[in-house]
Formats: structure tokens, sequence, C-alpha cells
């Protein structure tokens, strides 16, 4: 048995076997035409085709007709129409030949995961075989291969591009070498429930070999091949951490009403569309907040108005009434892409990122965002959230676009329904000016990663600093209580949408300061109903 | 449009390699040619659709042949049935 740790960023045991994540992993030269793409894809077809014509008869001659026959379906699922059609959509959609094979393959193997009949279930892992067969032959070579079943992932580090890509509901954990609480990969992390580490001191060689690795999300240690003590210990912990959730489902249903009668909105926060039905699955009564520059990552190009209001549509169709939070563009910084050409900076976090860049590029960027936003109002409760926000004129010249498009939406014949516009609190500018803000703002969400990283002048992407960011700083309490000051003295709500909205020790404070919605990982929302149920505020 | 309907008596229903089979001989035809099975129907020409069926044995599925060579398309597919399943 080896053991070791890391900073754990959600809670819980998970026991399994690891796979380690490789960086040089299939990637694609560049993503051509759809056109280009699909010859790509046609063409690695006839050579799969050709590899296990050779595998059949290979197969036939040692091993019998019987067996062969396996191989042989593998073909014919190269010529199914399902499948061709699957990835031919996906490859017209902008997706590169090799993540459509793979992608559309994982898909249907999922499909056949989920049928009740443990043949077909099996079958499964054929349709990953050979569509990983198609995405190596595209790329040139072997790629970075899923096994079957639930796995613990373990990696230097995932980029948010790399960890959308993945097959969220197989892991079981994430064990990464780098990053940090609020990195992107933790974010995910606390999406999908799943105990997880950063900053751990596994060896990626170690991990590879171990039969069975373990990770304890409570104390934040990691062990291989656990002897028997050890892994009676780890499964008794997860059997209590089962047993734990599931006193909190009597929260489940219930509103968020603290016993003098405040009732307090318990939203989720998301990324990808997908993420909603998290949302739905953890009991949230709202999407707080929606990340929306997941959409704009993992990819070669901007995504297209049509592509942006299939998104928005989904969430606001899977949420129904209750609201849902739609931050703009926040990208720059910490997740740069490079199809938009922005300049390197010097400071990123300081720099064009947020609002800025969609005050900058109003036309390929900002215009088509809040259009999207617009058409897919009418499927349900959206409101849209400035990042960023420093200055009042950036919220009047955001607002007065906003009014543009809608009536341009208009007199266009396509339908469209108020959407509430707010501000996320995130610069120590917007929490100071919060007054004058709550003017023009129809209510107020507080992003507390970035306003501590900024008002502390300290990287919360620099793990040596961790001590010193302290988002429990009395400089940022005031600041929050005033934000909540200025938005009741306004008429507005306040929520909090950062990683201090699950935090337990703070939902009594922030109560009390007048917020009224706070956002949160979907899988923490019954334990803080719990907390909001149980208060005297 | 021509129709029948057979049980299936292969201890392990329609797995993969009868299905490949199916798909072949159903691809041989100009007409549509569906499957309706107790969990859904299916076009036989598509072999993941025919799988996720998932047919085991004792089902009784329906097959229906719709186009230019039905009635020869529903004889041969009678007869693979009978042969292969």
């Amino acid at each position: 048995m080896k053991q070791g740790s890391g900073l754990p960023v959600f809670s819980g045991v998970a026991i399994g076997k690891a796979v380690v994540y490789q960086k040089t992993q299939r990637r694609d030269a560049a993503v051509g035409t759809p056109a280009e793409e699909q010859a790509k894809f046609d063409a690695a077809c006839v050579e799969a085709k050709a590899q296990l014509n050779t595998l059949f008869e290979k197969a036939k001659a040692d091993l019998g007709e019987e067996h062969a026959a396996i191989v042989e379906v593998q073909m014919l699922m190269l010529d199914d129409l399902d499948y061709l059609e699957g990835v031919a959509a996906e490859i017209s959609a902008g997706s590169s030949a090799s993540e459509a094979a793979a992608g559309t393959g994982e898909m249907m193997a999922q499909m056949f995961a989920s049928l009740d009949d443990a043949y077909m279930q099996a079958r499964s892992a054929d349709i990953r075989d050979v569509s990983q067969r198609v995405a190596d032959i595209i790329c040139g070579g072997s790629g970075f291969h899923l096994p079957d079943g639930n796995f613990l992932l373990v990696a230097e580090d995932l980029a948010p591009s790399e960890t959308i890509q993945l097959p969220r509901d197989r892991i079981l954990a994430f064990i990464t070498q780098q990053g940090s609480s609020s990195s992107h990969t933790a974010i995910l992390a606390r999406t999908l429930n799943i105990p997880s580490l950063v900053q751990s001191d596994i060896f990626l060689s170690d991990a590879a070999d171990c039969e069975i690795l373990a990770v304890d999300g409570f104390t934040g240690q990691w062990y291989m091949d656990p002897d028997a003590e050890t892994l009676a210990m780890l499964q008794k912990k997860q059997a209590e951490a089962a047993a734990d959730r599931a006193s909190l489902e009597a929260y489940r249903g219930k509103k968020s009403i603290t016993k003098t009668g405040k009732q307090i909105l318990l939203c989720a926060n998301i990324g990808s569309p997908e993420d909603a039905e998290s949302a739905v699955a953890g009991d949230a009564e709202g999407i707080g907040l929606m990340r929306s520059e997941f959409l704009y990552l993992g990819r070669d190009t901007l995504p297209t108005e049509d592509e942006l209001f299939e998104a928005y549509k989904k969430v606001a169709q899977t949420m129904g009434d209750r609201p849902v939070v739609i931050r703009t563009l926040d990208i720059g910084a910490d997740k740069q892409v490079d199809y938009m050409g922005l300049e390197q900076e010097e400071n990123p976090a300081l720099g064009l990122r947020g609002l800025r860049i969609c005050l900058t590029r109003k036309d390929d960027i900002f215009r088509p965002q809040l259009r999207a936003i617009y058409r897919a109002s009418t499927y349900g409760n959206l409101h849209i959230m400035f990042p960023m926000v420093a200055s009042v004129w950036e919220l009047q010249e955001s607002k007065a676009l906003c009014a543009e498009i809608r009536t341009e939406l208009e007199s266009e014949g396509i339908p469209t329904k108020e959407v509430p516009i707010g501000v996320m609190v995130e610069t120590p500018a917007a929490a100071v000016m919060a007054g004058e803000l709550a003017k023009e703002a129809a209510f107020f969400s507080v992003g507390t990663n970035d306003l501590t990283q900024y008002t502390l002048a300290v990287d919360r992407q620099n793990a040596k600093l961790g001590r010193f960011y302290d988002p429990h700083h009395p400089a940022i309490m005031a600041l929050l209580a005033h934000i909540a000051k200025s938005a009741q003295d306004n008429g507005i709500w306040a929520g909090i949408c950062g990683e201090l909205g699950a935090d337990p020790e703070l939902t009594e404070t922030f109560i009390k300061m007048g917020f009224t919605e706070l956002s949160m990982a979907p899988g923490r929302v019954l334990e803080t109903r719990k907390l909001v149920c149980e208060s005297e505020e | 449009m021509k129709e029948f309907t057979y049980e299936i008596k292969d201890p392990m229903g329609v797995h993969a390699r009868p299905a490949g089979l199916l798909v072949k001989a159903a691809a041989g035809f100009t007409s549509a040619v569906t499957m309706t099975a107790p969990n859904g129907t299916a076009d036989c020409k598509r072999i993941m659709a025919v799988m996720r069926l998932a047919v085991k044995q004792g089902n009784t599925v329906t097959v229906q042949c719709e186009g230019a060579d039905e009635e020869k398309a529903c004889a041969e597919m009678k007869a693979f049935f009978e042969e292969n399943l």
C-alpha cells in the first residue's frame, strides 16, 4: 500500500480503478472545414475496416468463427447509419473528425450500457473500441483510451476544455497534482458531487500501475492498493457518507425558510446545459449562475447564435418557471481561447476579460450571445448577469444594447420576454459603488472568488498563496454587508454565487446581512437547506 | 405492406452475430424493413437500432416490409428468421 495526500475539494470516498490522463492524447493538428473533417472520417473508416478485417481473419484462424463474430460486428457498426449520421451531425456542428468519431461512439456506448440486458450492456465496450480505433487512425497513432466502467481519473492538471470531453457519469473522483480549490477541476468535482483532490503528491506512473486506488475526500488522503484494514475503514466511511446524504433527503422538495419565516432561494451553479439536470436532481430552486463561457471552450471557432440559443433554451426548458441567471461571457484571465485572437497579457486577471471583452467586441461576441438569450427567453425564466462590472456606465451601455437587441428581435417577428438584468459583484469597485449600481440593476449576485482575489490582492490560482486567500477576511464581510444593504435600500434582491454560497459557517451571517439567494454546486443544496431551515434568523 | 410475426427461439435472443446477419439480409432489399419487439421498433438496416431492442428468446416480434420488393423481402426475411433465430 502506498499513500499520500492532497487538498480535498469535495467530500466523500471513492474506491476503484485508476486511469491516468495523458496530455499527449488525441489532438487534431487543425480542424478543417466540415467537408475536410468528413473526408478524414470517411478515410479512417475505410482503414479501420481493413484493420478489423485482418483481425477477423486472424481471430477466425486462432479462435474459430464464433469468436471472430465479435470483430465482424464491429465492422458492421462502422456501416451503421445511426453512427454515421451522428458523426456527420457533430462534424457539421464544428467538431473535429476525431472528436465526432469518439464522441458519437461514447454516446452510443452509454446508451447500450443503460439497457436492461447484461449482454447488450457488454456491447458498449465494442462500440467504444471501434469508435476509438477510428479516432486513433484520424490522429495518427494510439490515443488516450478510456476503459469500461467507472474509474478515478489521475492527472497532472486538467484544462476546462479537457474536462468537458470526459464521460462525466463514469468518473468516481479526480486526483490532480496541480490545480486549486477554485480551479475548474474542483468546480466540476463539486458539480458532479465526487470526492476529489488537487495539489496532491501522487505519482502518475504509480497510479497507472496500481490495481485499486482510493480517495478520502474528508481527510484529503489517497491510497494505492489499500490493505484490508484501510479498505474496510474506507468502505465504512463511504457507507456513512451515503447514509448522511440519505438523511438530507428529508429536505427534498421543501421550501428554504428560516424559523422566523425568511425565505431563501437556494440555486445551483452550472457550466454546461447538461448540468441543469444535476441542478434538478440536487433539488435546486433555480440556476443562480450559469457560467456561459463553457460553451466557448474546447472548440476552434466562436459558437453561433443558434448554438447558443439551443443551449439556453435547453436550460430554460429544463428549469421551467425556476429562475435561470446566465452570466454573459467571462473569458480571459484563466480561461483563454485561441480562436478569439486575444493578445497575451502580462496580467490577465486585471486585463481584457468579462464584460470588458464584450463591450470591446460587440458585433462578433456580445450581440450573438444577447440575441440568443432573448430568443430563448420565452422558454423559461431567464435573467442576464454581467461579470466584471466596475463602473455604472458599463452597466448602462450593456443595458442599452440589450434594449436595442430586444427591439431588433421584435421587429424581426421573434417573440421575447422581459429579462431582468443584474450585476455580478466581483470587483471591489462594484462592491463599494453598490448603492449606485442598485439603481440600475434588477439584482446583485456576489462572485466571492474574484471579489476575494481582487480585494485581498491574492491570486487564487497561485497554490503558494493558500493561507493568504481568506474569503472570511473582515474586509470581505464588510463589503458583503454593504452590498446586501444597498440592494435592500433600493428594493432589489441580492445573492451569493461564489464558493462562499455553500459555506456552512456563513449561511446564518448571509441571511442576517439580507441576502435572499444562495447559489452553489448542485450537490450542496439539500445540506444548505437544512441549515436555512434550522436558522433562527 | 407485408408483415409476419415470429417467436424467437435462439437461446441468446437477437445477439450481436445474428443481428449482424439480419442487417446484411435486410440491406439487400429496397423496401423498408422494420421489426417491432416488446422494447420498441427498429429499422432492420441499422445494427445498433436492432441490438438496442435486446430481443430475447420467447419474445414475439413483428417484421414489416414496405416498398417495391416487399413481397420478396417478406418471404426471405421470414426464411432468415426461421433459419437463424
